[in-house]
């Protein structure tokens, strides 16, 4: 059931400098994203859900954020806490680290570069950013979206399969996945709440 | 009649500006991002640009003065100068932010005076030339604007 996503896809951008921001935004809006800009890393951290304690972010807004945001691009060099800073943060948050991370930097420095890459970073642009460097942003969303559903496909399946057990035996109790195999076997006879198949 | 002659002098103002340095290719891709949606956003990107290439070279004017022969504060300093330069195609004054960064890695302090003082005047130059650029091409109308200049 593929449904055509009308909402363009949301990019949080990161950059401490004011006229950097304005032109990251108008290159992303040009190329239909809907953007919204902080000028810092801890404020994007904010923005995504995050205080402090990384791994626990305050629930209801963190869920909104989660969804709403597609991609961070971050500049690298910015006092506090570096771009770098910002993309562990996010590879190391449970809930954020599939979102795609894009580094800008205006320093061509190869060390700099593989570091990022090797943390995760999907893609790093060379500043001046231009509006042909736009078309490399979506593909990495896409790819995390195809990523995302299937790994929601998966959830719900193992799921349906276990909500069956509401259920009396004992050693389906501490489901794992190849519990929910077995128990795809014993559908038929042990149900009293799922939805029965049909029988003769 | 009057406009297709103010046109046809900011056209060659910002020829000059490319002719002889000021600005660069990134200015045109500046350019290329205004339209009817953002009819000012060159000059709105540059007015910002200035604002904030001010308040960096004040910072890297008291640091000069605070903290002698601290090259590597220096340099980052002008690094973020540097960029900002880079990002509007202000070609003549990244060049001169390349020179202080050059001195620097050499411990040349001489040199980054000099150096920053050129960054000072090239900063002044352009912004007056930008100004009557942008002037310029308000009174010629809205037509006026983004016209690639024949390099």
């Amino acid at each position: 059931m593929a449904v055509a996503i009308e909402t363009p896809f949301h990019v949080l951008a990161v950059d401490d400098s004011l006229p950097d921001r304005k032109l990251i935004e108008r290159l992303l809006k040009t190329s239909s994203f809907q953007v919204t800009t902080v000028d810092s890393g801890s404020k994007a951290l904010e923005f995504l859900g995050l205080h402090g304690h990384e791994d626990s972010p305050i629930s209801v807004q963190a869920d909104q954020q989660e969804a709403a945001v597609n991609l961070i691009i971050t500049d690298y060099c910015m006092p506090g806490m570096t771009g770098y800073d910002l993309l562990k943060k996010i590879k190391e948050s449970s809930y954020l680290r599939d979102i795609p991370v894009v580094i800008m930097s205006s320093e061509n420095i190869p060390s700099r570069i593989n570091r990022c890459l090797e943390e995760g970073a999907d893609e790093f642009f060379l500043k001046p950013v231009r509006l042909s460097d736009m078309s490399k942003l979506k593909p990495h969303i896409l790819k995390s979206r195809c990523k995302e559903q299937y790994q929601q496909e998966q959830h719900l399946q193992s799921n349906s399969e276990s909500s069956n057990s509401s259920n009396p035996t004992n050693e389906n109790s501490s489901s794992t996945c190849s519990n929910s195999h077995k128990r795809k076997a014993n559908d038929d006879e042990i149900l009293p709440h799922a939805t029965r198949p049909k029988h003769s | 009649m009057d406009y297709s002659n103010l046109r046809r002098q900011a056209a060659s103002m910002k020829k000059s500006l490319f002719d002889q340095g000021y600005l660069d290719e990134q200015f045109c891709q500046v350019e290329d991002l205004q339209d009817e949606a953002s009819p000012n956003f060159v000059e709105e990107v540059v007015t910002l640009f200035f604002k904030d290439s001010g308040r960096l070279m004040s910072n890297i004017e008291q640091a000069l003065e605070k903290y002698p022969r601290d090259f590597s504060r220096w340099d980052a300093y002008m690094q973020q100068l540097k960029g900002s330069c880079s990002s509007i195609g202000a070609s003549r004054m990244k060049n001169e932010c390349m020179s202080f960064r050059d001195s620097c890695g050499q411990g040349n302090v001489e040199g980054c005076m000099r150096s920053f003082q050129k960054v000072k005047r090239e900063h002044a130059v352009l912004r007056q030339k930008l100004e009557s650029y942008f002037q310029l091409l308000r009174q010629a109308g809205p037509a006026g604007a983004a016209t690639r200049p024949v390099m």
